[in-house]
């Protein structure tokens, strides 16, 4: 077990590396607003970060990540393009695993701006990998925004893809509704009735007999949404054809040359697509350029799913494949539509990642023995 | 050292326990003063009777100050992470039962299921500005379960008791509580989810895997354990 006075030495290196590289070093502040950070993640963030608070500011977190207060560092005062490194601790509570660190530091590398996007996901992937590349480590890609593109591209309602995008990052709801607005799974009973009822009686009857109209979600907002239902009961289901085309592209994991051959097969079925990969290709071609052997760059369809973090593009991570048992020496992504949220209107392209110096330094270990 | 049984002081809680333990052959009662909370187990070597809040008791098992604790299962699995870790359930006793589950209004006829709720409270999120609130003690086992049902755009907000009233008083739009015979979440205008059952909870025998088992508690557990017919 490295000591910390070893895991800052080896964070001041890597932090150099990302100076070296263009970056301006900046500062965060541990205590963050909870409101923040539990309107972007949801309540979920309990359970992963450190809640505290007093009578003046009430409730704050111990930072879990740099990403939130570097953007709206970024958003207030920011150059186009701007690159930022960062050192320091994250908290993360754990209720389950008595073995994962409860505090542990992150240094971090930030992008925003700038002509093109790929370049961008290139610059930063290629940065890790060069940074990274002594440990021998397996990277895999993903693209979240290829998810969002083949949503949009479902020949279905609005509503509809709205509710599949709002789940990409919980995979087994995500199913769920899927299934549901495929006709592959029914409906459930009590749906069926008050589908029935609401045909039969009309929705005034329904709000009536539903008793005292208590609560902030007023007898407008069911209304409503029984609207909504009405509606949706009303639509064909989705086809299964599409429904398996994104089954399909859900499952790939491959190279990124055959992932891309195999996706564009898909997108003659699914046009939307094509813009997506069509940037999937550029982002290659970039990464390339960048020295990267992108023929053994693996690409994983659903990498990124499941992360807490706020990813709507490229995605990437790398992995120690002989210590299955360690969590990811580094990890990024594109995060355009988080400045949007937390930029008031105002939004830039980001991209950014992080990689953790006491993994790096452990691995090294190994590597010399 | 003497094994210690931790059993709820005060209530009706205490005195199911007692009668529990009796009907099992093994007679725990309080000594000294009504207000004085002392206890005695008659009839085996080196068990010390502790009384202590129903509340207290997943922390002390946990902390192993007490071998034995008697209290609500909602209690330990909220209370404590990592909980089938750390304790043993030993035996569920058949009273103090309670469902932990997730009401809404019942003017809320769209709603019926978790997958209802969800589309509700991101709905609601855009009409009103900010999350869904869910008022509860149980913070812990309600986001956990809400977690694993994939639900979003909920918020929980900490209500210590009274709560099924604050959907009434707007401080939250749904509730997570305790209930037995749904009485008062009727009377309060309240649902129950068809799949918002969160925990059925019983008080139940604990044994704590952190406290001192030398051999002198060992001893006194299997002789308490075959009394109560744990073994079988």
């Amino acid at each position: 077990m490295a000591s910390k006075a070893e895991v800052l030495a080896q964070a001041e290196r890597l932090h150099a590396f990302f100076r070296n590289a263009g970056a301006q070093p900046v500062q965060a502040a541990v205590l963050q607003p909870a409101e923040t950070l539990l309107d972007l993640y949801g309540e979920d963030i309990r359970a992963r970060a450190y809640v505290t608070s007093d009578a003046i500011r009430g409730e704050q977190m111990l930072r879990p990540d740099f990403t939130v207060p570097v953007v709206q560092m970024h958003m207030e005062s920011g150059a186009d393009p701007a690159r930022y490194t960062y050192l320091g601790e994250v908290f993360r509570r754990q209720e389950r695993d008595p073995g994962r660190p409860s505090e542990y530091i992150q240094v971090g590398y930030e992008l925003f701006g700038g002509d093109s996007p790929v370049e961008a996901d290139a610059e930063v992937f290629a940065l890790f990998s060069e940074m990274l590349s002594p440990l021998g480590l397996r990277a895999a890609t993903g693209d979240i925004g290829l998810l969002l593109a083949a949503i949009g591209g479902l020949s279905t309602t609005e509503k509809r893809k709205a509710a599949l995008r709002r789940h990409v990052w919980r995979p087994r709801r995500f199913r769920a509704l899927l299934d549901r607005f495929a006709g592959r799974t029914p409906l459930p009973e009590a749906r069926k009735r008050l589908l029935a009822a609401l045909k039969g009686q009309g929705a005034e009857a329904l709000l009536e007999a539903g008793g005292p109209e208590i609560g902030l979600r007023s007898r407008a907002d069911v209304a409503a949404r029984l609207r909504t239902l009405a509606e949706d009961a009303a639509e064909p289901p989705l086809s299964a054809t599409e429904a398996e085309l994104l089954d399909d592209i859900l499952l790939i994991r491959e190279t990124c040359a055959n992932a891309l051959a195999h996706l564009r097969d898909v997108a003659v079925d699914l046009p939307a697509i094509t813009p997506a990969l069509d940037r999937m290709e550029a982002r290659m071609d970039a990464l390339a350029g960048q020295g990267i052997d992108v023929d053994l760059l693996d690409f994983e369809a659903s990498y990124g799913r499941t992360t807490m973090e706020y990813y709507d593009g490229f995605v990437f991570g790398f992995y120690a494949e002989g210590r299955p048992d360690l969590p990811p020496v580094a990890t990024g992504g594109r995060y355009d539509a988080l400045t949007r949220i937390l930029g008031q209107g105002r939004a830039v392209p980001a991209v950014g990642g992080v990689v953790r110096p006491e993994l790096v330094l452990t691995l090294t270990a190994e590597a010399a023995r | 050292m003497t094994l210690k049984l931790g059993v709820p002081s005060k209530g009706r809680l205490m005195e199911k326990t007692f009668d529990w333990f009796a009907g099992h052959g093994v007679n725990i009662r309080r000594t000294g003063s009504d207000r004085e909370y002392a206890g005695a187990v008659d009839g085996i070597e080196g068990v010390d009777l502790v009384l202590l809040s129903a509340g207290e008791i997943p922390r002390e098992l946990v902390a192993g100050r007490i071998h034995l604790g008697v209290t609500g299962s909602d209690l330990v699995q909220e209370r404590i992470a990592d909980w089938e870790n750390r304790v043993a359930a030993l035996e569920p006793m058949g009273f103090g039962e309670a469902d932990l589950v997730i009401a809404v209004p019942r003017c809320w006829v769209d709603v019926d299921t978790l997958d209802d709720l969800d589309a509700a409270a991101a709905a609601f999120r855009a009409a009103h500005g900010h999350r869904l609130r869910i008022a509860t003690k149980y913070h812990r086992l309600v986001r956990e379960f809400l977690r694993e049902a994939g639900v979003a755009d909920y918020q929980l907000v900490d209500s210590q008791g009274a709560t099924e009233g604050t959907v009434k008083n707007l401080t939250a739009e749904a509730i997570a509580d305790i209930t037995s015979t749904g009485d008062t979440l009727r009377a309060n205008h309240l649902k129950i989810l068809s799949d918002g059952l969160i925990h059925r909870s019983q008080a139940t025998l604990f044994k704590s895997r952190t406290a001192d088992w030398d051999d002198a508690a060992r001893a006194s557990f299997r002789a308490l354990s075959r009394r109560l017919g744990l073994d079988s």
